[in-house]
């Protein structure tokens, strides 16, 4: 019987692991918008920053069930190391996307345990503090940072020596897609792993969870590290790609719309923030290019629209045109319950 | 496959319809904050933009003028982002507005590198036209403002000075200009500065009573001067005797007549008041309030109208060239504009301007800053003190 439950368990984390068709089309199509799109090179690359950093956010709040008001802070941060790194000397994109990821990773996994004490709304709270203490720190120390006016004079080499950055935006397009990707990729086997596995029950209940011996505390440390490393990541290619970092990065809109992006797109769900990403950005484009005074209007009511409307319903909708896939989702038996919305 | 060379077909469609359209039609990229905390900033600049097309038609030199408005939100880096689209997507050839100091500064490098004058219409810190060659600014800079300020104090029985200014580049300008200057004529001065974003006056304020000096020196960013006077009286400093001086953006026309009678009298030194008492100023305020029922025309207005004309004036010297020729052909260019005589300093590129001291007043039942001494062609003190 015990073995059964691991055989089935292992069986469905293999098939969750494969790579589904309409996984392989979202990055092809992504792939071939450097090509087909080349004028939208500078909205896309946004869409692909945001997009990770919603991706990061999606691993705690989605996965691990830690919710975050100041995810912006290792945002933040990645942003200012890398910055910080260019102007001082140190160009190669590289080593800059490194020492931001280990910049991010190392405050998170210090604040991991002021984050993990308490409940959700003490959460709130304590995440969105980090974020303002940050934000002042910045501004305060405007000898490093530049305070309020920004960091000026970032000049990035080449990537590997070889691509420079150019004035269409397409090497930071490149470099930000491929980024995200190979992120993607890692945060993908992780969410499919016995560890992902855990996880997800420590966020369903975490009590019943340290009851079948999970280590609950040393899990969640782990995973909210490696998700402040993927916003440190985040941020360092905003920096590195815009050539500029002002205090708007720690600054507490960049959470909330994160936040709201990664709703929009699906919790829980690791392609939800790009999808987000590319709905929020691409509504916010048009409409703002549409009523540059009135954006926000349009926006919001349509952000509550999609909320009402709920994104699991839109994706059935989408699921019922198309049979086939109707019929597997259907058909095949589920040896795991859990919660429908929620998958990979 | 088909769906492919569709699409092809239509991007070499509009690539050729651009480039055909790009040879009749002159593109000015108008970037500014037009939603956000400093949305005044860009309501009025896009007034005064589209106000000034209006007044003198939309073709230069046998050529259409287009303005595309984007909405930076007052994010630095979205505005960086918008001008660089702008560039490589609409080819223009002018970018103008940016209504803050790290806004002006986050695409000044695109402005060298592309070649494309960059027209600062609002920001005031005293560095920017250093950041690009390609930049030109039709507002004012903050030293500009207060150095004049510091010398009718300390002529004016002045003698212990609190500042309390924005913690950002125009505020830090500000603050030295008016410490330096005052310092200089002998009198006493103490520093405050708050954070840029969501400010919170009270302590400071209180910190203000307690020092008990003779006047308050302020500069807070357009439209914040409205929070700022609210608390101002919350703490009864109108009533302790503590003058109100400061370059005039704290007293700006936007919000100056919602403010109520706290205003009265304070004293302020600035490029451009609504109450500017010429035929110019009298025609542009009429036409502007008119086409903008409910809105007063403030020094951010002013700089857009100045900025647009400008552009106008290059391109018709230039013949509707852009890039090197018309950053050339506006260099030294002057003119009489609604706020007095103006020009733009060939070294600089930064604009001279007159400097007018003025006191709100009721006139006519609505407050006005009604001008009283003028300070003839002030450049700004931070450049001219390094050339010489």
């Amino acid at each position: 019987m015990l073995s059964n439950t691991a055989d089935s368990v292992r069986a469905s984390l293999n098939r969750r692991g494969r790579w589904k068709i309409g996984e392989i089309a979202f990055w092809l199509v992504a792939a071939s918008t450097l090509f087909l799109l080349p004028e939208r090179h500078l909205i896309l690359n946004e869409i692909a920053i945001i997009g990770l950093f919603a991706l990061s956010l999606d691993l705690i709040l989605g996965y691990a069930g830690i919710v975050s008001l100041g995810h912006a802070a290792f945002f933040g941060l990645g942003a200012y190391a890398a910055g910080i790194l260019a102007r001082d000397g140190f160009a190669d994109p590289l080593l800059g996307l490194g020492v931001a990821a280990i910049a991010a990773a190392v405050l998170g996994f210090v604040t991991s345990f002021l984050v993990l004490r308490g409940s959700d709304l003490t959460k709130l709270m304590v995440t969105l503090g980090v974020a303002l203490v940050l934000g002042e720190i910045a501004n305060q120390a405007s000898w490093l940072t530049g305070g309020a006016d920004g960091l000026q004079g970032i000049a990035m080499g080449p990537i590997l020596g070889l691509f420079e950055f150019d004035i269409f935006g397409t090497t930071a397009y490149t470099y930000s897609l491929v980024v995200t990707f190979l992120l993607f990729v890692v945060a993908r086997r992780i969410v499919v792993s016995p560890y992902g596995l855990s996880l997800r029950s420590i966020r369903d209940n975490a009590l019943r969870a340290r009851a079948v011996g999970i280590p609950v505390n040393r899990r969640l440390v782990a995973i909210y590290t490696l998700s402040a490393a993927y916003a440190g990541v985040a941020g360092a290619l905003l920096a590195q790609t815009t050539q500029f970092v002002s205090l708007d990065v720690l600054a507490f809109h960049r959470s909330a719309d994160v936040m709201l992006v990664l709703v929009i797109g699906g919790v829980g769900y690791l392609y939800g923030g790009l999808i987000g990403a590319i709905i929020f950005k691409v509504l916010q484009d048009v409409i703002s290019a549409w009523t540059p005074q009135y954006w926000q209007f349009w926006i919001g009511l349509i952000l509550v629209l999609i909320v009402l409307a709920g994104r699991e319903r839109l994706t059935e909708r989408v699921r019922a045109l198309w049979p086939r896939s109707r019929g597997r989702t259907v058909d095949r038996p589920q040896p795991l319950t859990t919660t429908p919305a929620r998958e990979v | 496959m088909l769906r492919r060379t569709f699409v092809g077909a239509a991007a070499a469609m509009l690539a050729l319809s651009g480039s055909a359209l790009a040879q009749e039609t002159l593109k000015v990229g108008l970037i500014l904050p037009m939603t956000g905390p400093f949305a005044s900033t860009g309501r009025q600049i896009e007034a005064a933009a589209k106000l000034y097309m209006q007044q003198k038609g939309d073709t230069v030199a046998g050529k259409k003028i287009q303005l595309i408005v984007k909405d930076d939100t007052g994010v630095a880096d979205v505005t960086k982002r918008l001008a660089q689209e702008l560039i490589v997507n609409d080819k223009i050839s002018v970018m103008a507005g940016f209504g803050l100091t790290p806004l002006a500064l986050a695409p000044a490098p695109l402005a060298t590198q592309a070649k494309v004058p960059q027209v600062v219409m609002a920001a005031a810190t005293a560095t920017i036209t250093e950041a690009s060659p390609f930049i030109v600014r039709t507002s004012f800079t903050l030293p500009q403002a207060t150095v004049p300020m510091a010398e009718w104090a300390a002529q004016n029985g002045i003698k212990k000075v609190v500042t309390l200014v924005s913690d950002y580049g125009p505020g830090i300008d500000a603050e030295k200009a008016f410490t330096g200057a005052f310092a200089g004529k002998g009198g006493q001065v103490e520093n405050l500065r708050v954070p840029l974003a969501n400010p919170d006056f009270s302590p400071f304020l209180q910190k203000v009573t307690d020092a008990k000096p003779d006047a308050l020196f302020v500069f807070v960013p357009s439209g914040i001067g409205a929070q700022f006077m609210k608390q101002f009286v919350e703490r009864g400093l109108d009533k302790s005797g503590v003058k109100l001086i400061g370059p005039g953006d704290v007293t700006d026309d936007d919000i100056l007549n919602g403010m109520g009678d706290v205003a009265l009298g304070a004293i302020t030194t600035q490029h451009y008041s609504a109450a500017h008492d010429s035929p110019e100023n009298k025609a542009f305020v009429e036409a502007f309030k008119r086409a903008n029922p409910n809105m007063r025309p403030n020094f951010m207005a002013v700089g857009g109208y100045d900025g647009m004309h400008l552009i106008y004036e290059g391109l018709k010297k230039t013949n509707g060239q852009g890039g090197q020729a018309l950053i050339d052909a506006m260099k030294g260019m002057s003119w009489t504009s609604p706020r007095g005589p103006i020009s733009i300093d060939p070294q600089t590129r930064d604009i001279v301007q007159n400097i007018y001291v003025r006191k709100v007043e009721r006139v006519n039942g609505e407050l006005y800053n009604v001008e009283f001494a003028t300070i003839a062609n002030v450049k700004d003190p931070v450049k001219a003190a390094k050339s010489n």
